[in-house]
């Protein structure tokens, strides 16, 4: 291992931006887990859906972030559909939702997964723009513009949610379901109309990560798998529902995770995610930044 | 008398939100004791930490002359605490009788056969023994309330908590419920009543505690409570 | 005592198949099947009867294969103590994963499991003594007496080892243990408050599991010859496993026997006939259709049919 200041400064600067890229990625699951507590294990798989989609629409020509932003009100629809369908059969039933409401997703999970084996092969895929492929020289280091273009666009995005749940009308009362449900019934409003339509925020919100995820590096139909760790690694840590958590649990993964890519190779890095989710559930299940 | 329970200076929050403040209680052996208090007020709270389901944040809790705050629930109910619970929790997909049996075969260890024969017995104490053999989707809102009861006793408690075992309940059906709670006094059982309906408390109770906002706000005989100011702002919002 | 008798029974007849002169792919799929049977026996102790779900199947399955690789490298240990140790470390690790996770609502221990099998993974990749990334050629010892083939001889260890673990599970099942699990299914708090140990319980009830997968994994290098990273901890074995247990009903030990068997035997029709991506497909599907349809499972659907033709 060789150590230096200058190589800790770059995985340190890669980390962050890796960071705001993985909190972006979880920041559905921080509303569908987090806040409506759905055990929405099929998270990541729906994100590589989008980002397969993603690939179609740019191999039209069209720019990859635009595609994800075009995909986000389909993915909303999707998002509605897979919500009243878990709610109509095992939410509403109540009893033991627990085992077959994770077996469900996780089902799912692997009907998208074999899904796009046999539409699209195990090949990796990849999509072109400006962007892709360069790098920005700021001194000695070198920042891929992908980086920063993902960087940017999960900034956005992580604070338009932010807002939107702290500012907007139905964004309070979706973090009042999470808490309430009785007190949201008082006020007149519907849970049940309210969680579906944050599921189907959440998942609009996955149809762009997975647009980010396409234009970060290449993507094969398995990589949801990894995102399982990654994005329930940030959720727990964040302390499940909260936005900033989320953004602040992001760098601290992105930050380990460029580190040990760096001073350990390759092959330890997608363990970080795993590790540190499990020292987490050991010593502090509530999360770091919990409510 | 002595104190079979005695609750000192417990407090307990959530987040930033404080369910208990300070709280004291003492519970002679033997007694029918009474806590009320509106929605909110920290009774569930407050049981539940007897209980062992939550842990309190300060204080000690002691039964029996024994500290037990922190042990798990488990221990406690083998020691000899019991309780039921507001919203009946059934083994739903046991019959009402095998509800039973996990009491007789975790507390006291006994073989089914002779946890069969005690289950029985407090089934039909209960009138419940027409339904031992039916499951919990099967019965009906205070057949439930009793299995909660009937589960409950069948740990030999020396302590039953009673949470709410008569919300939504006819008023027959509240004189039933009663009934069986002083039969089970009369046997030497010191009982906790907390309950929403006042009549039913101030008949049943001994000594009434009443809670406001996670604070003991008054102490006394029923008929004390009743006229209490205090109590009838908190109930009343006055 | 009629259960041990049938025990005796299939035992003789697997030696009785063993020894004649069947075709030897038989034997290469019956192997998959009753792999695929107790992995979901051993599932259901935690998974149904307690209703904690373990994604960590392969975790298990992986941590009993490479136990068996390294005593065989190492020592040249034989198939037994194999199976032994890989039960040992299973069973281990499922201690260390539930006393970490076990505490915490159904979901955590979930996502801690696949946790867990990642972590096994790159600890394998690289780990250079067990192959690392590429993996390890093992070259079989010779075939003991009666047997004729390696291969022959594994089916019948496997045999054992399913049915070690069918009769752990309804040993489980039929007492207290099994009792005090099924309470905590149906409500944590009331069990806790009924004098069940809960979480004493629940790390038996992994231990038990995760011994059973680990045995289960261990002679599986024996089996390929081989050892490698990516398909020892593939999340194949998780859907086997779950779907095993819901498709044929996890109230009784019966359930994932049926499940497992229903559903290795048309995987392995349809690897055949059609292909290796789509037979995973019909488990995904097959699991959400019977998750939704029939949340009871082949026995659910069985005990309706026996109710209405009454």
């Amino acid at each position: 291992m060789i150590f230096s200041l200058d190589l800790l400064t770059e995985a340190v600067i890669f980390g962050v931006l890796l960071g705001c890229f993985y909190a972006a990625v979880s920041i559905g699951l921080s509303v569908s887990f987090g806040l409506l507590d759905v055990p929405h294990v099929a998270h990541p798989a729906v994100m590589i859906l989008g980002s397969y989609f993603t690939y179609l629409l740019a191999n039209q020509g069209l720019d990859p972030i635009l595609s994800g932003v075009i995909l986000m009100p389909a993915f909303f629809v999707l998002g509605v559909l897979i919500y009243r369908f878990y709610y109509e059969s095992f939410e509403k039933r109540g009893s033991e939702a627990g085992v077959r409401g994770l077996a469900f997703f996780f089902g799912l999970a692997f009907i998208i997964e074999i899904g796009l084996i046999l539409t699209f092969g195990v090949d990796q895929r990849t999509v072109r723009a400006a962007y892709i492929g360069s790098s920005w020289e700021l001194g000695d280091y070198r920042i891929p513009y992908r980086m920063l273009v993902a960087f940017g666009v999960a900034l956005a995005l992580t604070l338009a949610l932010t807002i939107y749940l702290s500012k907007t009308f139905i964004g309070r009362a979706i973090k009042a379901v999470a808490q309430d449900q009785g007190a949201l019934r008082l006020m007149g409003a519907n849970p049940v109309r309210i969680k579906q339509w944050a599921f189907g925020i959440a998942t609009a919100v996955s149809a762009l990560a997975g647009a980010m995820v396409i234009v970060v590096g290449p993507v094969e139909p398995s990589m949801d798998r990894l995102y399982i760790g990654r994005t329930f690694c940030i959720v727990v840590l964040a302390g499940l529902g909260s936005m900033t958590g989320t953004l602040a649990s992001g760098l601290i993964l992105g930050i380990s995770e460029s580190i040990v890519l760096m001073f350990f190779g390759a092959s330890w890095a997608p363990a970080v995610a795993f590790g540190l989710l499990l020292v987490v559930l050991g010593i502090r299940p509530q999360g770091l930044f919990g409510r | 008398m002595a104190a079979i329970l005695e609750v000192n200076a417990v407090s307990k929050h959530f987040g930033g939100f404080t369910a208990l403040s300070d709280v004291s209680i003492r519970v002679a052996a033997g007694e029918r004791f009474g806590l009320i208090g509106p929605n909110g007020s920290g009774k569930t709270t407050l049981i539940n930490c007897v209980s062992g389901s939550l842990r309190n944040d300060s204080g000690s809790i002691a039964f029996q002359g024994e500290e037990i705050s922190r042990q798990p629930a488990y221990v406690r109910t083998r020691k000899g605490i019991a309780r039921s619970f507001q919203v009946p929790r059934p083994f739903h997909t046991m019959t009402v009788l095998e509800n039973l049996l996990v009491p007789t075969a975790y507390v006291r260890h006994l073989k089914d056969s002779e946890g069969e024969a005690q289950a029985m017995q407090i089934l039909t104490d209960m009138g419940l023994a027409a339904k031992a053999r039916a499951y919990a989707a099967e019965l009906s809102q205070v057949e439930l309330r009793k299995l909660e009861l009937a589960r409950a006793m069948a740990s030999q408690p020396k302590l039953l908590i009673s949470d709410e075992a008569m919300a939504g309940l006819s008023g027959s059906e509240v004189d039933e419920v009663l009934k069986i709670l002083f039969d089970l006094n009369e046997k030497g059982i010191t009982i906790i009543m907390i309950e929403h309906i006042m009549q039913a408390v101030m008949r049943f109770s001994q000594r009434v505690i009443c809670l406001d906002a996670g604070k003991i706000i008054c102490e006394g005989a029923p008929t004390e409570i009743v006229k209490n100011p205090d109590v009838q702002k908190a109930y009343l919002g006055a | 005592m009629k259960y041990w008798i049938s025990v005796a029974v299939i035992l003789v007849l697997t030696l009785g198949v063993a020894l004649s002169p069947v075709n030897e792919y038989f034997f290469f799929a019956a192997y998959f099947v009753l792999t695929a049977i107790a992995l979901s026996t051993a599932w259901n102790i935690l998974g149904g009867y307690a209703g904690y779900v373990n994604f960590g199947t392969p975790a298990f399955f992986g941590v009993g294969a490479y136990t068996a690789v390294v005593l065989f490298k190492w020592l040249g240990a034989p198939l037994p103590v194999q199976i032994v140790a890989g039960a040992v470390m299973g069973g281990l690790l499922g201690f260390g994963v539930g006393l970490l996770t076990l505490r915490l609502r159904g979901i955590f221990f979930a996502i801690g499991t696949i946790a867990v099998i990642f972590i096994m993974e790159t600890l394998m990749i690289n780990w250079r003594y067990v192959g690392g990334a590429t993996g390890l050629q093992l070259v079989r010892p010779p075939v003991s007496v009666p047997f004729d083939t390696y291969a022959r001889m594994l089916f019948m260890v496997i045999a054992v080892v399913a049915v070690v673990a069918v009769s752990i599970a309804r040993y489980v099942q039929d007492s207290w243990i099994g009792r005090g699990l099924r309470a905590i299914r149906d409500s944590e708090e009331a069990a806790e408050c009924s004098g069940v140990p809960t979480l004493r319980l629940k790390l038996i009830a992994c231990v038990i599991s995760g011994g059973l997968m680990g045995a289960v994994g261990a002679p599986m290098p024996m089996y390929l010859s081989f050892i490698e990273p990516a398909s020892t901890f593939s999340l194949n074995y998780t859907i086997a496993a779950l779907g095993g247990s819901i498709i044929g009903g996890m109230s009784h030990w019966g359930g994932p026997i049926i499940g497992a068997l229903v559903l290795s035997t048309l995987q392995q029709i349809i690897t055949v006939t059609i292909s290796g991506e789509v037979n995973v497909l019909v488990v995904g599907v097959l699991l959400v259709l019977f998750v939704v349809l029939a949340p009871e499972g082949v026995l659910g659907l069985f005990k309706r049919w026996l109710r209405s033709s009454k």
